[in-house]
């Protein structure tokens, strides 16, 4: 569909991301590291749970169309799983790191909060993500056809961009919530962010009736963010008072 | 994680009838590929280009079925949305349509459905005068016979094949591809209610990009100016092949048997050459057969040579080259020592059972070639007595037809005869296209037989040919100074009928299975054609020659090593004799072959044109055709939306990018606004 529409999926779909990584990210070496290094850790995860759909696959029957579903289903449910669960063990490694940046500091204090860290990997995971979901549909977007010719939606470029949008969002938001019920022991919080993620996965299913995973992943985006704002000390007072500050111009405040 | 594109993919691909598995998941939901296709590729000779050529990525088009002449206004003026590829009935793909569409900007590409049944008024994209100026007549000898002034051999040639088109032309061969496409067509290109159709319209996308151009003298230039610097592959090849003369024995004045073996049409590989070609080698071989079952045939006074040449279709590469060779002194036998020449072209469609005998007049005013024609003549009616055959002269006032013996006339004097079913214009109406196929030579096969029973079922044609194959048989024994009775000398027609099964139907039968050598088992099982094509030998040139040496070879008691390393047996006369060890039929009831080791004087020469030799690029004397490399040929199709939707999609992408930036920096400006400083000790401030 040529170069308008390769451009215009890739700035939806990393657009946002690409705002967060310049003005949070780009500046701080060691919030680099730590985005590069959650990237490797979602590929890790997503390298070990397509090992186990491979040879789920090539030991079935694929002429079995409902057990491919099927097989399919369980391959992405196992891998949500597997992607939590190198969550978790990201969190642990960073924890540990945390130790060690204290020791090496001059004052004893870390440069960087496991709030900051569990921000950074989860735009790390989400990168990571939607790259894998989004880069071999940008290198078709490249040729002359578009989607149809089998009876699928000619929107199929579209949605697929702004599903890798709000999954970029939902995996930063995840990884803040479930830091912070790592760091907190509330595991009720780590249960919720594995539910959402099944259910985000899960909706996917709904397409080609892209009303179906669309609406239901934004309003998931929406509560977590507003969850992860709440968590990271954010209030509506403080929002109230962001949005009048926007409107009446920035006024003189100590630096942050 | 999401299930973006895998789920589709699962519940997709088995709906659509052309799904083939390649390409990823995404690739497989935007195209579908064409690959029963046949592309129209570039040739070139020493000042001319001809073919088709599309640009390098490609050229797409929005698909128009043209199936009567009304549709054509559409793709030439009405059609809101050019260029168009057009896909056109095979009725319709004439010269007046072609000239047409060649002259438009709206044209995209072409993509021809071959017509079945063939059309009926005869179709031929070759020239009306085949090899004009590459045979004997010209300004300076009998000028009222060149050019086709006295008879035009091809009236139903159109040219076609030698037009040069800049936009691709390729060939759907498969009927349900076409189905595909007619309805994609149907369900997205229609107009409906007098408006024009409305986006996402059904396009196609053919590659055929050729590297060279202009001209074989500009060509060879920049490919040895390329290799010289070592800078890109080349981009020419030169059709070249191998010609095979078998000498009875040792050379001493053959009469010289020969005829072509290639065959070419409009497009690239596609080559049945049922009439043109097949039927006159395939009476060719069983008259070898039929001459060497004769019981005294090595004391004859003269030896025969039969001789296939390739590439004849292209101003006569072959028999060019084995002129040349002989001149040259670099063929074991020189022209002078050639007493006469039998050239058969096109035997298949005798009417009335009536052979005509060619012979050239400007020649026969020479008093003792006149005497030699007229005994070889005598001696080819004589021989046709007590046979379903009627041979004719066709007289002073004819000129030859387009033969390989026109070659060797320009040589030397030779007195020869060629034989063919026509008088003045050729009885075959697809002369040169791909409607020469087993059905134009009236092949036909009961319903309902095996691969096996249809190999030996004998047909009409064979019949036929086999008849004159016996005829032309009996009268090279008296040629070759044979004295007895010829009755005995009769061409087998099971055998005739196996070799037209075989080189026209199927190639991969018992037979031909049986008597090739093991390591080229590969050339059998494509569909059969003839086209003379540029990696040698090609499977015709193979396949002539095993045959070849299967009707005329002898069975040998030799073991595999001594079969492949004769020098090393004390009599085996390898310079007289080739050796090949042939696969064998299978053994009853089993996979295994029985091989063995089979003796012939069969030879392979190469057909390269001497202009090619002598680096004379622009040679007027010898063929120079060429063809041009390509890097991949492919066709596909697909739904193209409309340029709002792209131009929409940019815009809200851009919007997105810079509405992100935009927050993501007040965001990031105003962090401490927007999130408080957490009270608990030992937390981190931002």
């Amino acid at each position: 569909m040529t170069l308008a529409v390769f451009f215009g999926c890739t700035f939806i779909a990393f657009g946002p991301a690409l705002g967060l990584f310049v003005f949070t990210i780009a500046r701080d070496p060691l919030r680099i590291i730590i985005l590069i290094a959650g990237a490797f850790f979602w590929l890790v995860s997503l390298l070990l749970s397509s090992l186990i759909w491979f040879i789920a696959v090539k030991a079935s029957d694929p002429r079995d169309e409902p057990l491919q579903k099927g097989l399919l289903i369980f391959g992405v449910m196992f891998s949500v799983l597997l992607q939590e669960a190198f969550r978790f063990l990201y969190y642990k490694l960073l924890r540990k790191a945390i130790e060690g940046l204290v020791a090496l500091s001059e004052d004893g204090c870390s440069p960087i909060s496991i709030q900051q860290m569990a921000y950074v990997a989860g735009v790390g995971f989400g990168l990571m993500s939607g790259a894998f979901s989004m880069i071999n549909l940008l290198a078709d977007t490249l040729g002359p056809g578009t989607v149809g010719i089998h009876g699928d939606s000619q929107l199929y470029f579209l949605t697929s961009a702004f599903m890798t949008m709000v999954l970029i969002f939902l995996h930063t938001f995840w990884g803040i919530l479930f830091f912070h019920g790592c760091e907190h022991r509330r595991w009720w919080e780590i249960t919720a962010v594995v539910v959402m993620h099944l259910a985000v996965s899960g909706s996917t299913f709904c397409n080609p009736l892209y009303v179906g995973s669309l609406v239901p992943s934004y309003l998931l985006m929406a509560t977590a963010a507003a969850w992860a704002y709440l968590l990271s000390g954010g209030s509506a007072q403080n929002l109230w008072r962001f949005l009048l500050c926007l409107r009446s111009g920035p006024s003189p405040q100590p630096g942050s | 994680m999401a299930a973006l594109g895998v789920f589709a993919f699962g519940g997709r691909c088995g709906q659509s009838p052309v799904c083939s598995c390649q390409g990823n998941s995404v690739e497989r939901k935007i195209y579908i590929p064409l690959n029963k296709t046949a592309p129209c590729v570039r040739l070139l000779n020493a000042t001319h280009q001809i073919g088709c050529q599309s640009s390098i990525s490609g050229d797409t088009g929005v698909i128009h079925v043209v199936e009567k002449e009304e549709d054509l206004n559409w793709v030439l003026a009405d059609g809101p949305h050019p260029p168009y590829m057009i896909l056109l009935d095979g009725n319709l793909f004439n010269r007046r349509v072609m000239l047409q569409l060649k002259g438009t900007s709206r044209v995209s590409g072409l993509a021809v459905a071959i017509a079945k049944p063939s059309p009926p008024q005869g179709f031929s994209p070759g020239l009306k005068c085949p090899n004009d100026g590459f045979g004997v007549y010209s300004k300076d000898y009998g000028p009222q016979f060149a050019h086709c002034n006295n008879t035009v051999w091809n009236p139903l040639g159109s040219g076609l094949s030698y037009e040069d088109f800049d936009f691709p032309i390729f060939l759907l061969e498969d009927a349900n591809e076409t189905q595909v496409i007619k309805q994609c067509y149907q369900d997205h290109n229609v107009p409906r209610d007098g408006s024009g159709p409305e986006y996402p319209l059904c396009a196609m996308q053919l590659f055929s990009h050729m590297h060279a151009v202009t001209s074989t003298v500009t060509c060879m230039r920049r490919s040895s100016l390329q290799s010289t610097f070592s800078i890109n592959p080349e981009v020419i090849d030169l059709l070249s092949q191998y010609s095979i003369p078998l000498s009875a024995c040792a050379f001493l004045t053959p009469p010289v048997h020969a005829l072509q073996i290639d065959s070419h049409s409009f497009f690239w590989n596609i080559a049945p050459g049922a009439e043109s070609a097949v039927s006159s080698f395939v009476t060719h071989l069983a008259a070898a057969e039929a001459l060497h079952k004769a019981s005294d045939v090595h004391l004859l006074q003269r030896n025969i040579m039969f001789t296939f040449f390739q590439g004849e279709t292209f101003d006569y590469i072959g028999s060019s080259r084995m002129v040349y060779d002989m001149e040259k002194d670099k063929f074991p036998l020189r022209l002078d020592n050639i007493h006469s020449f039998v050239e058969m072209n096109q035997v298949a469609l005798r009417n009335a059972s009536v052979l005509w005998m060619h012979t050239d007049p400007v020649s026969r005013l020479n008093k003792s070639v006149e005497v030699q024609v007229r005994i070889l003549l005598d001696i080819l009616s004589n021989s046709s007595v007590g046979a379903n055959v009627t041979l004719q002269e066709a007289g002073y006032s004819q000129p030859l037809p387009p033969s390989s013996f026109q070659r060797f006339l320009r040589a030397r004097h030779i007195p020869g005869v060629v034989l063919t079913d026509h008088r003045t214009a050729f009885q075959n109406r697809y002369y040169q296209s791909m409607y020469d196929t087993p059905e134009n030579i009236q092949m036909q096969y009961p319903e309902g037989l095996s691969p096996e029973e249809t190999l030996e079922y004998v047909t009409d044609t064979a019949k036929s040919l086999a008849e004159v194959a016996t005829v032309v048989a009996r009268a090279l024994y008296r040629l070759a100074g044979g004295a007895n009775n010829t009755s005995a000398i009769q061409a087998d027609p099971k055998t005739v009928s196996r070799m037209l099964y075989g080189f026209l139907i199927k190639m991969n039968n018992s037979w031909f299975q049986s008597i090739i050598k093991p390591d080229i088992k590969g050339i059998l099982g494509d569909v059969p054609q003839h086209y003379v094509a540029v990696s040698s030998p090609v499977n015709t040139t193979y396949l002539v020659q095993y045959v070849l040496a299967n009707l005329t070879g002898t069975v040998v008691n030799l073991t595999k090593e001594e079969c492949l390393n004769p020098e090393k047996t004390p009599s085996s006369e390898k310079e007289l004799y080739e050796y090949a060890w042939v696969q064998g039929s299978l053994e009853p009831n089993s996979t295994a072959r029985v091989p063995y080791c089979v003796r012939s004087t069969v030879r392979l020469s190469k057909a390269l044109s001497p202009a090619f030799e002598l680096r004379q690029w622009g040679s007027t004397e010898y063929s120079t055709w060429t063809e041009s490399r390509w890097k991949e040929i492919r066709a596909r199709i697909f739904l193209v939306a409309s340029k709002e939707l792209e131009i929409i999609t940019l815009v809200v992408g851009i919007a997105i990018l810079i509405f992100s930036l935009l927050t993501t920096y007040f965001i990031n400006a105003k962090a401490d606004v927007l999130f408080s400083i957490p009270r608990d000790p030992g937390a981190v401030a931002y």
